[in-house]
């Protein structure tokens, strides 16, 4: 008898889909070399977190509804990005009609690091990556779904996504000044509080220089995007990455 | 007529009709194993320093501390002023020598009360402090420590760390501010 | 009033502005220090904040405890609706003693109610002697945090003002030196005051006795050597039984600056023979707090500023840049409570990354009722631009056809417009970041190119 194979609907945030295509390819093509069945909704548009975080929540049940119809069929939803999986989980609006799609969905949505280490339970992805690279720990991904232990907390340390980074070779993780401080994105903050946001940006910026990374590695394209448009306006000596696109190179 | 700030007060709360929630017990924790070198460690942390009955002998003989003041019968006889009616007139007390209760390793706070104090000013307002405690009296934290006080009832009582000390001048740590100017502890 | 607004004129003295940040950030350090010394840490925050949310919810019942207690041990209990009934019952009392100079140690209650203003109208001279306290005081500005009050100002601000007011050597930085000036000019107002005020960090319903915690001793010098003290808390100050400040004590200065425990941490049960011993429990809006079961637990706080030392915004713009007698990530769930329309901007002025929340001592959720201050807000508000603009962005999200147009259109505009336009002053992204680069397609094109059967 042929064993049930998961069925993964694959969930890229909006701005993901309109400037960094490649991070989700590389999200695809991981998951589906890790031997998984996922299928893209075409349909899909956002999640509704920039309307939610700005004080919208309650406006913002058509984007919603509109997701939980869009992946209520898939066994799994998977996103490269902490912030968008938080939203959906805790700050959606409830829609009570849809209510089982619901819970099914915020059941069932996962990060793409942390489904792969607890759902695929993969323990790290070998192959060779030789270059020195900072972990940006994205803040929603980080205290949110608690991907990693945060410097916070008095807890065993752990990193689902450097694990996963843990047998790569030539790979050194440099340890930062200040391992998880905000990178100043924030969503509308980034404009609203301008002058902060930038600041913050160029402060996680300057820790990683200083410790001589190369890349720097993170898990949400919104903290990447803010770091990247610093980076490229300060001419900073310093690439930025998803990890999903380290992986999907690396992996055989 | 107006409603009295605690009708008023008392009212709102009780309008709201809250469901209580659970009062945790507090668990007894894991103390350190050398109570006496933690309790050394902490107060040195603070800025004191435990001193031997010798030592402190010997520091009152060689240093000229012009008014000094002893509740403790094991220094009693340093003492060399009369104890005043109004604590002001120990404004210019240079060494106050009290008993502390007992200690909690973990912090080097000594917990003084009423019995300990024959004005509660004595060890604020003295230059420079010392309190004489027992080595059995060194608990393991401050859970212990409040176990030892009980239901006591004293009129005031007072867990004392360290030497009276700021940092509010850019984060510099300066020790005596307005209290005691050194903290000694004397360990029987 | 606009935190934006007033950040950014912060961040002008970058130098400034960096120094401000690495202060504060060594204090978080410290505390992450200490905190890694206590296997039991995690379990001591549960404890408190069970504690806490047990106390909030029998308060009536506690608050009567107390009273009932501390007035059998001689202590003579006062209730204050707001911050002018509470400045009224202290002026009275002053009245009655024919007070005209008093000596004060931190209670930021006090600023809250604004007491020293009240008392200078009524020609009493107030003597701030938290040594923090006084320096403000001196430079007339209030605290810019709640627990060191004087952490914007630099050494060479402190002498400046102290040549003026004490004396002291002009250009003399050395803090010993600028301390011990204080102690002097402090110790001669504590032996002459016959009234002190001081705050309260934790007030026992069991045995209807108050703690006070300090580091410098100024509480006690003040009352200790004073006839009168009056003591001011908030209603939330409270706890059920001794053996709670086990807990508390322990949490209370970690959290705070890294110190296992502050110096002095008085406990006043009874007044000394033929002494006052005033306790006066203060609303002021915190039974309304109570009253919103989304916010009620901000109650729990115990005033140790360690969200404020943590906060990456708090730390880039200053407490006066909130506007709010308390600043930072706590006043910015407290304020709103108190003046919506004021406080409107705190709850946004943070990226929501939830550091606030994981040091907090009593585990108060304050970034998720940061979040929650931003929905009520926004109803408030009602119809405004911003909120268009985002019921606009719900309606493109709702409709794929419409997201897809939207978005080819974003993409073709950015492609072509000239740099002037994109990075003209009104784009606000642009003052400091360069836009992300514009791929060919989007990830939907490519994906219906090579994967889609359909």
């Amino acid at each position: 008898m042929k064993k049930d194979v998961p069925h993964i609907g694959l969930f890229i945030p909006c701005y993901i889909d309109q400037f960094y295509p490649n991070v989700a390819i590389a999200t695809l093509e991981l998951l589906e070399k890790l031997g998984c069945k996922v299928t893209y909704p075409l349909n899909q548009t956002c999640c509704g977190q920039p309307m939610s975080n700005a004080g919208f929540e309650a406006d913002s049940s058509g984007t919603t509804s509109k997701f939980i119809r869009d992946f209520a069929g898939f066994d799994y939803i998977v996103a490269p990005s902490g912030s968008c999986v938080m939203h959906v989980k805790e700050h959606s609006p409830k829609v009570d009609k849809l209510h089982k799609n619901q819970e099914h969905v915020q059941s069932n949505i996962y990060e793409l690091s942390e489904f792969i280490t607890d759902v695929l339970k993969v323990d790290s992805i070998k192959g060779s990556f030789p270059h020195k690279i900072g972990f940006h720990a994205s803040c929603h991904g980080l205290r949110g779904l608690r991907l990693a232990s945060d410097s916070e907390l008095n807890e065993p340390k752990f990193n689902k996504t450097l694990q996963l980074m843990k047998d790569l070779e030539g790979l050194e993780v440099v340890e930062l000044t200040r391992q998880d401080e905000c990178c100043g994105f924030g969503g509308t903050f980034a404009v609203s509080e301008e002058a902060i946001s930038v600041q913050m940006g160029k402060d996680r910026i300057a820790d990683h220089l200083d410790k001589g990374v190369e890349i720097i590695v993170g898990g949400d394209m919104s903290c990447i995007m803010h770091m990247q448009g610093i980076a490229t306006r300060d001419k900073d000596k310093v690439q930025l990455m998803h990890f999903a696109e380290i992986l999907n190179q690396v992996i055989s | 007529m107006k409603m009295s700030s605690k009708a008023s007060i008392l009212a709102a709360i009780k309008g709201l009709n809250m469901k209580e929630k659970p009062l945790p017990e507090i668990p007894d924790f894991v103390v350190p194993h050398d109570l006496l070198a933690t309790y050394t460690h902490s107060l040195n942390t603070n800025k004191g320093t435990v001193v031997s009955k010798e030592e402190l002998e010997q520091l009152i003989t060689e240093t000229a501390f012009p008014k000094i003041y002893s509740s403790s019968p094991t220094f009693d006889r340093f003492t060399n002023c009369q104890l005043p009616q109004h604590p002001a007139d120990f404004a210019d007390l240079d060494l106050a020598i009290i008993e502390g209760q007992f200690a909690s390793a973990e912090n080097a706070a000594i917990w003084v009360d009423e019995s300990n104090l024959d004005l509660r000013a004595i060890p604020f307002i003295t230059a420079h402090l010392v309190i004489v405690i027992r080595k059995e009296n060194i608990v393991g934290n401050m859970h212990e420590a409040y176990e030892r006080i009980g239901l006591t009832k004293s009129g005031f009582g007072v867990f004392i760390a360290g030497p009276s000390k700021t940092a509010d001048i850019e984060q510099s740590l300066v020790i005596g501010a307005h209290g005691a100017m050194s903290l000694r502890v004397v360990i029987l | 009033m606009s935190h934006p607004e007033n950040a950014t004129v912060f961040l002008k003295d970058k130098a400034r502005a960096k120094w401000h940040d690495d202060t504060l950030w060594i204090v978080r350090q410290k505390r992450d220090v200490t905190i890694h010394q206590i296997p039991e840490w995690e379990n001591l925050r549960e404890l408190a904040s069970q504690i806490k949310d047990h106390t909030l919810s029998k308060l009536d019942f506690y608050l009567e405890e107390l009273e009932k207690n501390a007035t059998a041990n001689g202590i003579k209990v006062h209730w204050a609706e707001n911050a002018e009934d509470h400045n009224q019952i202290i002026g009275k009392i002053l009245e009655e003693k024919n007070c005209k100079t008093i000596v004060k140690s931190k209670s930021i209650l006090t600023e809250e109610c604004h007491l020293n203003p009240f008392l200078e109208e009524r020609g009493i001279d107030v003597v701030d002697t938290d040594l923090g306290e006084r320096i403000i005081q001196f430079l007339k500005q209030p605290p810019s945090h709640i627990v060191m009050p004087a952490i914007h100002l630099k050494k060479s601000d402190i002498s400046e003002i102290f040549h003026e007011k004490l004396h002291t050597e002009k250009g003399n930085l050395d803090p010993v030196y600028l301390t011990h000036a204080a102690r002097l000019h402090l110790r001669e107002k504590f032996l002459q005051a016959k009234v002190a005020i001081t705050g309260v960090n934790f007030a026992i319903a069991e045995t209807g006795e108050f703690v006070v915690c300090t580091n410098e001793g100024n509480a006690d010098m003040g009352v200790h050597l004073a006839d009168t003290h009056i003591a001011c808390m908030g209603i939330e100050k409270l706890i059920p039984r001794r053996k709670d400040l086990g807990v508390f004590l322990r949490l209370l200065a970690r959290s705070a600056t890294g110190q296992s425990i502050t110096n002095y941490n008085s406990h006043f049960r009874s007044p000394s023979p033929g002494k006052e011993l005033h306790l006066i429990l203060v609303n002021n809006g915190r039974t309304k707090q109570l009253s919103r079961e989304k916010f009620r637990n901000s109650l729990k706080c115990i005033r140790c500023g360690a969200c404020m030392n943590t906060c990456p915004i708090y730390r880039r713009s200053g407490g006066f840049s909130y506007g709010s007698t308390v600043p930072g990530p706590i006043g910015s769930i407290l304020s709103p409570g108190l003046d919506l329309k004021k406080y409107s901007t705190l709850p946004f002025a943070s990226t929501l990354c939830g550091s606030c929340t994981d040091v907090c001592p009593v585990k108060i959720n304050i970034h998720e009722q940061l979040y929650e201050w931003r929905q009520e807000i926004t109803k408030a508000q009602g119809a405004s631009l911003k909120g268009l603009s985002m019921k606009l962005a719900n309606g493109i999200f709702t409709s794929p056809l419409a997201y897809k147009i939207s978005g080819k259109l974003m993409r073709a505009s950015l492609k072509t417009l000239p740099d002037s336009v994109i990075y003209n002053p009104l784009n606000v992204w642009g003052k400091g970041r360069n836009l992300p680069d514009l791929p060919a397609e989007s990830f939907k094109d490519w994906y219906k190119k090579n994967r889609n059967r359909a």
